[in-house]
């Protein structure tokens, strides 16, 4: 039988509502609260052997504590199945739920289950890493929200194959993954349509993403004095592509030498980005990544200094996921090298 | 304009000292086809091979492919611009020898183009492992441009294929289709109750191995114009494209371009296909912004009621899409887009470079990222070191026993944007 | 890209030719450039009209990288 700990907040702990909200994590043998639902799902395969209940304001304000406490918990019980919440639609609750499942899936590697409502902020918290059933916004729901927290765990736990988000109940975690389908993608497309001028329900197979922002970092006081870098997703390398970074879906960026060099010429660089007609850019590479100039706006006291180092990479068919880990990477090394301003330039 | 499509449906395809069809079996006289090729001064050798389905080949890397037919009655010839002289097709009959395929190839340094698998792992993804495939290999003069080199190899393809093609002209086809669409006026008239539909038919025009040609002019010197559906079908636009082979049309593609086969499977019924509008995808934001309005001015001026719009590449180019989708929306004009997805090979990145809350019926012909494992082949045709610098392929995609690591985006027209294939993608 | 280096605290412009992919990506400052095969040039002008055009688009950067924003602002120089 299939050792159970499940996770929950000071209220559905039966410890108290907001005045208890401080309270710090304790464990308890067996199920409390919806762990009594939870066990009762769960029948014969499984036992709730534990349930671990922290206070939501204690969580949220002690976090480093509050989690090495909870997985130390976790760890005597050594269990199976990890299962927290569901949260629903409290706030502090969710984003509680949500660290400690990736911490627990992280730590020990057992399945783990969440449930919230679409809008808690714990569900971006953790989607990617871990299934979030999608529950309705109050405990009104909570039969129907263990039920599909406990079949989808189960099959997690057997190893089974997950099914979609609409099959399993779970929140899309935003990963794609191909499959043929019955019919051609234009017969797909002209049924859409007939649906769509019919008014009749379809659905998009591609649901639009939404992209993150981030603020303005200040401006540069003085230019002048500031040492300013190049980096470009067109993918100019030296002569020869020494590192081979790919003409797509590049898999790597490179880090290339300027000193002593006025400009970049056809002798000495080239492109690797596979995504445009490289002639231009092959010609004269300065078109793409501007060192004469740079170089003419350094001798001017424009510019303080231009970096001794450019960075590049190839912007064709490269995943977003990768470019932010090469933007998080190249970010690292110019702010250690006292670079103060930066020039990207996309083809 | 009324288009009948006779198709003779081929069985075999053999080496012969006669170019002909005898019961159902196609015959090439290769060493008349090479004589014609070497034509061009500009072509320093060039090779026929057959490539036939469930075989252990693999061709690398695939400029093109094209479907090979002959002009029975009607106006104008084949691939008008190119072959034949410029003339209005899309009317009358055209023999097409249905299941072959002329497959251009031969190494093109610096260059990248596709894979096409006839048996294993890959042969599922692209639809020409299922074709009869004469495989033209080229090889043109030394120091010849890349830009006369790339044109020197898409004639060569064309050229072939309109040389096999005419083994059709006398011969009795299997079956006819008859696509039909009437003048404007004449059609709304004639279907007076149903909604009118369009196509936006977006057309590669990048560059170097991005261009697309319509009746011969480059794609990206157009502004977005209207055609009748059987044009395309007939020939009138010609892929000059093949980099990220996975989402462009090789001219089989235009020819055989399944959102115009479909759309017609259902007019007269569900709705009116009153046309095609051709557009393109410029590497300028002047040109992007222009050749949008212009699209959406069309389709807002023939007064449809919806259109399905399709992309051609990835990238940049979603912008294209997007920007399509959201003027036309923005009209009341009701959308359906079909686009492949980037969306890494773990899946977990974006999909699109350019999204819009207007673009909410979507059709997924897959993720370009995903990786495939292409076994080793009996026979390569081609150059098998393409792998390493093709667009999807990356270092040590080859390895010493001959398969292949890649990126679904290497294989030819695996996640066609016109919708030829039924792979697609869905979220977890 | 982009993104990341703002991030990072590093104030930095991106010079790209498709300003509507910058902003949906969340460039904050942006500066057009020519065309996707040759962002900072022109194959049809001379080489020395090249050169000042490159010279104008770098010039509209660093004003850029000196000015504060608030949200995605685009750089004209056109």
């Amino acid at each position: 039988m299939l050792k159970v700990v499940h996770y929950i907040n000071q209220f559905f702990g039966q410890i108290g509502g907001e005045d208890k909200a401080d309270t710090p994590p304790l464990v308890k043998e067996g199920p409390v609260g919806p762990g009594l639902a939870l066990q009762q799902a769960l029948g014969d395969q499984g036992k709730v052997v534990a349930t671990i209940i922290c206070g939501d304001s204690y969580f949220n304000e002690h976090v480093d504590e509050a989690l090495a406490e909870i997985l130390r918990m976790v760890e005597q019980y050594q269990p199976d199945l990890f299962v927290a919440g569901p949260a629903f639609f409290a706030g502090r609750y969710g984003i509680a739920c949500a660290t400690v499942c990736k911490a627990v899936q992280e730590k020990f590697g057992i399945p783990v289950v969440t449930g919230m409502y679409p809008e808690n902020p714990g569900v971006d918290l953790c989607k990617k890493d871990v299934y979030v059933i999608k529950t309705g916004d109050s405990a009104a729901q909570m039969k129907d929200a263990i039920t599909k927290m406990v079949k989808l765990a189960l099959k997690m736990v057997n190893k089974e194959e997950i099914g979609t988000p609409e099959e399993e109940g779970y929140i899309p975690r935003g990963i794609r993954k191909n499959y043929f389908a019955q019919e051609r993608a234009s017969k797909r497309a002209v049924d859409m349509l007939v649906k769509k001028l019919k008014g009749e329900p379809y659905s998009t197979e591609l649901p639009m993403p939404e992209f993150d922002r981030v603020p303005p970092a200040p401006a540069v006081k003085d230019l002048s004095k500031a040492l300013v870098a190049l980096v470009t997703s067109g993918g100019i390398v030296p002569k020869g592509n020494p590192d081979h970074i790919e003409s797509s879906s590049a898999s790597k960026f490179g880090k290339y030498d300027l000193e002593g060099i006025v400009a970049l010429s056809s002798e000495t660089h080239q492109t690797a980005h596979g995504g445009y007609d490289p002639v231009y850019a092959n010609e004269n590479p300065n078109r793409v990544l501007p060192v004469d100039v740079m170089r003419e706006l350094e001798k001017e006291g424009k510019i303080g200094k231009l970096h001794r180092y450019y960075y590049a990479t190839v912007g064709n068919g490269t995943p977003v996921a990768k470019a932010q880990q090469y933007g998080q990477a190249i970010a690292k090394e110019l702010k250690d090298a006292g670079v103060q301003a930066v020039i990207l330039t996309s083809t | 304009m009324k288009l009948e499509l006779g198709n003779i449906f081929i069985k075999d395809v053999i080496f012969s000292n006669e170019t002909k069809v005898v019961d159902g079996v196609l015959h090439v006289n290769k060493e008349a086809i090479i004589e014609a090729l070497m034509q061009d001064p500009r072509l320093a050798k060039v090779d026929i091979d057959l490539a036939k389905p469930g075989e252990e080949v693999r061709i690398i890397p695939v400029k093109d492919v094209i479907e090979p037919r002959v002009k029975v009655s009607g106006p104008g010839g084949v691939f008008p611009g190119f072959i034949s002289k410029v003339s209005t097709v899309g009317s009358g009959r055209t023999h097409v020898l249905k299941n072959t395929a002329v497959v251009t190839t031969g190494t093109i340094v610096g260059f990248q183009e596709g894979i096409i698998d006839m048996s294993g792992e890959g042969a599922k993804y692209t639809p020409f492992s299922k074709t009869l495939n004469i495989v033209i290999v080229c090889e043109p003069v030394e120091g010849l441009p890349k830009h006369e080199h790339e044109e020197v190899v898409r004639l060569a393809g064309l050229r072939a294929a309109a040389l096999i093609g005419e083994a059709g002209r006398n011969v009795e086809p299997d079956e006819v289709k008859v696509y039909e669409t009437l003048p404007l006026f004449e059609s709304v008239k004639k279907y007076p109750g149903l909604p009118r539909v369009g196509y936006v038919y977006q057309l590669q025009s990048q560059g170097l191995l991005h261009d697309t040609y319509v009746y011969g002019v480059d794609a990206k010197k157009i502004l977005p114009t209207f055609m009748y559906p059987t044009e395309p079908m007939d020939g009138a636009i010609v892929s000059g494209n093949c980099v990220s082979a996975c989402d462009k049309n090789p001219t089989y593609v235009h020819q055989n371009n399944p959102v115009i086969e479909d759309l017609y499977e259902r007019h007269g019924k569900d709705y009116n296909f009153v046309g095609v509008i051709i557009t393109n995808e410029n590497v300028t934001l002047a040109d992007k912004e222009r050749s949008s309005d212009y699209t959406a001015k069309l389709v807002e001026y023939l007064g449809l009621d919806a259109v399905i719009i399709n992309e051609e590449g990835f990238g940049n180019p979603d912008t294209d899409l997007i920007m399509n989708c959201k003027k036309i929306s923005e009209k009341g004009i009701k959308t359906v887009l079909i686009t492949d997805e980037y969306a890494g090979r773990d899946g977990q990145s974006q999909s699109l470079a350019d999204v819009d809350k207007t673009a909410d019926a979507v059709v997924s012909v897959g993720n370009a990222n995903e990786i495939v494992h292409l076994p080793p082949m009996k026979k390569v045709i081609g150059d098998p070191k393409a792998a390493n610098v093709i667009a999807g392929g990356f270092e040590g995609a080859l390895a010493p026993d001959g398969s292949i690591t890649v990126e679904l985006q290497a294989i030819t027209a695996s996640t066609s944007e016109v919708g030829f294939g039924t792979l697609a993608a869905k979220g977890y | 890209m982009v993104k990341e280096l703002e991030r990072a605290g590093l104030p930095t412009v991106h010079i790209c030719t498709i300003v509507p992919i910058s902003k949906t990506v969340g460039a904050n400052r942006i500066v057009p450039a020519v065309a996707i095969p040759h962002p900072l040039g022109n194959p049809e002008l001379s080489k020395e009209d090249e050169k000042a055009l490159r010279r104008k688009i770098l010039e509209k950067a660093l004003e850029a990288l000196q000015t504060d924003i608030d949200t995605q602002t685009v750089f004209e120089w056109q």
